[in-house]
């Protein structure tokens, strides 16, 4: 081979990626918890502070965690997807109220509609932490054994729901 | 209507720009001299074509016109007229018509410099410099028109991003696209000489001057971006590796590397294949780095919005380009002569050793910058590379690169022998070991990396002294100003460049190894000491900028008792896009920077107060200019002053024609 | 006398005239912090570490990482908690393991090559040149085509 070829062949290469990393997403991190045991906690519930809320009362089920707060903009436009989801009933939406005004809270579900049996409250963000969140919302798909599944970073659309959600649910619901 | 003009301008700008880079080449090839002779008023009609653009943008911005979609998106009302005007480069679209501008200004330079350029090399060098121009106007026209009307329009601009409202901010991004703009002209040259064959040591000695033009005002570009991120950001750092950072890093390295492989070509007709893909890289790595910053592929502090479509454009746009260049070099390259005969101990043969250092250090930023794309491409997973990396791989790369700097000039050309120079350099090498060992322990603070970064730096001044005194004993001249006088410009400028990096070096070593930081929590009238100054808060008061509100606190610094300076630094909220901004306030010094920034009000009008003491800091930038300043002397030199002084002679047409011909 | 009183004055009198306090309760464990945190990352920035940013999940993970250092953790544990959640993302400094191998020896390998190359094309080169360098002839004709500028014919 022509020596003087290399410098081209290098190029290209690197243009091949170049067009490759376009499609990709630079600010999406994909979570190392896929497929380990989704972290244990106990959180106050939004509706009655006095209850606690934590995996292991779900035990059993496959059931989505979504974190969110009312003060995030991405939340909004997810909103109506969760509601949806949750009207279907094909798989429980349990929420994590993420560092928030505990009033903001609870008008922000009193007016665009509440999809979550049951909210845990996460005040200082340790449990989003312990989660590896990074940006609310994100949405987690956990198995009947407490493993989580599935990451969705940044608000969920019909899209991926009946795409990636739905379809994983009803894999994880047979085993 | 002004911003209709401002289009309609770029679209003949856009017409121009196909003609020049289509005829003249296509006439270079088959000898018509008159399709030759369209470059010349093509490429200065273009100048005042995308001149007339700019222009009518500054104006729309001058005027506060809102119903152009740019100028509402990046500008306010409250705005001040000279950050108005700054802001035409204040984001995507706007900073595409400020390369395009200087472009343009670059080929309008070599129309009026070129008189002594053969006519066939001349056109085919501003046909290469309108095809690049072609792309970026097309760019332009299609998906990142500035003048693109906003209706209806808006009451008020969104306002600049106030990160970018400041001074340094108007003159850095000019100076940094001059530098990447600039190595256009190395590029056409060496794809002009690609396409007629001939590159001789000629060639190399038009491409000096041109290309140490752009050297230097990259160096200074990029100096007066780290300064800007140093006092700006508010964390004190001048320097993260960031892929913005290095896509600007990148072509300096291949610049720096390829005024060396010039100076060889140039002198003993040596490299040629070697000079010119250096030419290429430098030029195609500031198009990269035009990708890297507006295409949203990597993240970054500084990049622009980005969209998608947009990546696609330039990506194409480079493909073809630099494709094509690295095509035609595959095709021609191996038809190019040799050259001198030379050893490996000698001049040429250590500058081809540091071009070898420098490219590898090009590549490894290249690497690291490129590397999670790669992986995340792959899906191999995300990681960061950041300056922990950079770091530890550059340095090893650059300390023999910077020994080699000290020895390169003592050494003869075609071949020299190891044991004269190793003779003639041991009292330099003797200084600089024991001054790089004894002075950290003077100053009570030794570590590895702190004598490692004197004893380059003194290295370094200590060769370039050796060399200074065994060149003044071989030129003419009575009295020691007279010898110092007759020592080429060229040659001083060389002294002149490498000392800037021993400064460079000084201050960086000084700043890691001896800077102090402190966070304190200070009431009125409290006091924090550092670095033998004392900070006493005076209280901040409420001000009110012309588009923002502020708290700006008062502090008065004394050492020994007696006051040295009062500083305000400032905390700013822009009230258009409600950000919230750290302004330091910064006493430089020859020795030192004392630096303050407020962090959060806290109770009862005390404050968080971050103070640095940063001792040389200032030497970084001093650094980067001395080497500017080297590249200015070296231009300077009478040898390539003929070059730049001779204008167009006053001959007619018909007679040039005719010369044509015999030649 | 004057002048006495006045330092008298200034000595006991401006009751609020004081060191201030480090920001830190702990400056050594802020020491230790800041040395931790300049080689993390903020994930929810542009670029930048979690040592300058102001983000709040940046102050959160600083409040994280402060309480491990109270309890002692030592780096590694800290580094290992914080990839657990959110991976190699977080470090600035990337972990030698098979995918990153190119990426820490690249900058040598590259070297390596373009040292060989250099070697290697410059003895091809000692043998294929006769020596015919730029002479002082050629000199001259280039300086004299650069000095005639367009009068050249």
């Amino acid at each position: 081979m022509n020596r003087f070829l290399l410098p081209l062949s290098i190029f290209i290469v690197v243009v091949i990626f170049l067009g490759v990393g376009l499609k990709l997403n630079p600010r999406e991190i994909p979570s190392p918890l896929v497929g380990k045991v989704a972290p244990d906690f106990s959180q106050p519930q939004l509706y009655d502070p006095a209850k606690v809320f934590s995996p292991a009362d779900l035990k059993g089920k496959v059931w989505l965690l979504n974190f969110w707060a009312s003060w995030c903009s991405g939340c909004r436009t997810e909103h109506p997807v969760l509601m949806e989801l949750a009207k279907s009933g094909e798989v429980p939406i349990y929420g994590m109220d993420y560092k928030d005004q505990h009033d903001e809270a609870m008008t922000w579900l009193k007016r665009w509609g509440n999809p979550y049996p049951v909210v845990g409250v996460d005040d200082a963000g340790r449990v989003g932490i312990n989660y590896g969140v990074y940006g609310v919302p994100e949405t987690y798909v956990i198995d009947k054994q407490g493993v989580i599944r599935y990451k969705q970073i940044g608000p969920l659309d019909p899209d991926t729901v009946a795409k990636k959600i739905l379809p994983l649910v009803k894999q994880l619901e047979s085993q | 209507m002004i911003p209709e003009i401002g289009h309609f301008a770029l679209i003949l700008a856009l017409c121009v720009a196909v003609v020049q880079g289509i005829l003249p080449i296509y006439g270079a090839a088959v000898g018509n001299s008159a399709l030759m002779a369209v470059a010349k008023p093509a490429a200065r009609g273009q100048f005042l074509l995308v001149l007339t653009a700019f222009c009518c943008l500054g104006y729309a911005f001058a005027e506060k016109d809102f119903s152009v979609l740019y100028v509402a998106a990046t500008s306010n009302s409250q705005l001040p007229l000279h950050y108005r005007l700054a802001a035409i480069w204040g984001a995507h679209e706007g900073s595409l018509l400020l390369w395009t501008f200087i472009l343009s200004l670059w080929m309008f330079a070599v129309t009026l410099f070129s008189a002594h350029l053969p006519d066939a090399t001349r056109s085919r060098i501003l046909g290469v410099m309108g095809l690049v121009s072609v792309g970026f106007l097309l760019f332009m026209l299609t998906v990142s028109n500035p003048f693109e009307r906003l209706i209806p329009a808006a009451l008020d601009g969104r306002d600049l991003n106030p990160l970018l409202q400041d001074p340094g901010m108007v003159i850095h991004p000019p100076m940094l696209y001059m530098g990447y703009v600039g190595f256009s002209v190395a590029f056409a040259f060496a794809i002009a000489a690609l396409l007629g064959g001939n590159l001789d040591a000629a060639w190399a000695r038009w491409s000096r001057p041109w290309t140490t033009v752009a050297w230097c005002f990259l160096t200074v570009g990029i100096a007066m971006g780290s300064g800007w991120a140093y006092y700006e950001l508010g964390w004190g750092g001048w320097w993260f590796w960031d892929p913005v950072e290095n896509a600007s890093f990148m072509p300096w390295l291949a610049g720096t590397a390829l005024v060396h492989s010039l100076a060889v070509t140039d002198k003993r007709g040596g490299f040629k294949v070697w000079t010119v893909l250096l030419a290429i890289m430098a030029f195609s790595l500031s198009l990269l780095g035009t990708f890297l910053v507006r295409s949203g592929v990597l993240t970054s502090v500084h990049a622009f919005a980005t969209d998608p479509k947009r990546g696609l454009f330039i990506l194409a746009f480079l493909a073809v380009v630099i494709g094509g260049s690295l095509a035609l070099y595959a095709w021609r390259a191996p038809r190019v002569g040799l050259g001198g005969s030379f050893a490996m101990v000698s001049r040429e043969g250590m500058l081809l050793a540091n071009n070898v250092l420098l490219v590898a250090a090009m590549g490894s930023v290249l690497l690291g910058t490129l590397y999670p794309l790669f992986l995340d491409a792959l899906d191999l997973g995300k990681i960061s590379v950041g300056p922990p990396y950079f770091d530890s791989v550059f340095v090893p790369l650059m300390v023999p690169a910077i020994f080699l700097m000290g020895i390169g000039p003592l050494a003869q050309w075609k071949k020299a022998s190891l044991p004269d120079l190793a003779k003639r350099l041991q009292w330099a090498f003797g200084v600089s070991v024991v001054t790089a060992l004894a002075l950290p322990v003077v100053m009570r603070n030794w570590t590895p990396l702190l004598s490692l970064g004197l004893l380059l730096a003194i290295w370094i001044v200590t060769t370039a002294v050796v060399t200074l005194r065994e060149r003044l004993t071989h030129v003419n001249g009575n009295t020691l100003v007279e010898r110092l006088a007759s020592v080429p410009k060229s040659y001083w400028g060389m002294l002149v460049a490498h000392c800037g990096i021993a400064v460079f070096i000084v201050g960086v070593t000084m700043v890691k190894g001896f800077e102090t930081e402190k966070d304190v929590r200070m009431n009125v009238g409290e006091t924090a000491t550092i670095g033998d100054y004392t900070f006493r808060f005076d209280g901040a008061q409420d001000v009110v900028g012309p588009n923002y509100t502020a708290a700006r606190g008062t502090f008065s610094v004394s050492r020994d008792g007696r006051e040295t300076t009062v500083l305000y630094p400032e905390k700013r909220r822009y009230t258009v896009q409600n950000q919230v901004m750290t302004e330091a306030a910064i006493d430089p010094g020859l020795l030192r920077d004392l630096y303050v920034s407020l962090g959060e009000p806290l109770n009862e009008g005390a404050w968080s107060v971050r103070l640095y003491h940063k001792p040389f800091v200032d030497w970084i930038w001093g650094g980067c200019f001395i080497m500017a300043l080297g590249g200015v002397l070296a231009i300077s030199d009478r040898r390539y002053r003929i070059a730049w002084r001779r204008q167009e002679p006053a001959v007619p047409a018909s007679t040039r024609t005719a010369r044509r011909k015999v030649a | 006398m004057k002048r006495l009183i006045l330092i008298a004055l200034l000595l006991s009198g401006p009751a609020w005239a004081g060191e201030a306090r480090p920001l830190a309760d702990d400056p050594a464990a802020e020491a230790r912090l800041k040395h931790l945190a300049v080689e993390l990352r903020c994930l929810v920035c542009q670029n930048q570490t979690l040592a300058d940013s102001n983000a709040p999940l940046a102050e959160d993970l600083r409040r994280e990482v402060r309480e491990m250092i109270a309890k002692d953790m030592s780096d590694k544990e800290i580094i290992d908690f914080l990839v657990a959640r959110y991976g190699d993302f977080v470090l600035y400094r990337p972990p030698l393991k098979a995918t990153t191998t190119l990426l820490w020896v690249g900058p040598f390998v590259l070297l390596m090559i373009g040292a060989t190359a250099l070697i290697m094309t410059l003895r091809r080169r000692a043998h294929q040149v006769v020596d015919v360098p730029v002479t002082d002839e050629e000199h001259r004709r280039v300086e004299q085509l650069l000095a005639e500028g367009g009068k050249r014919s």
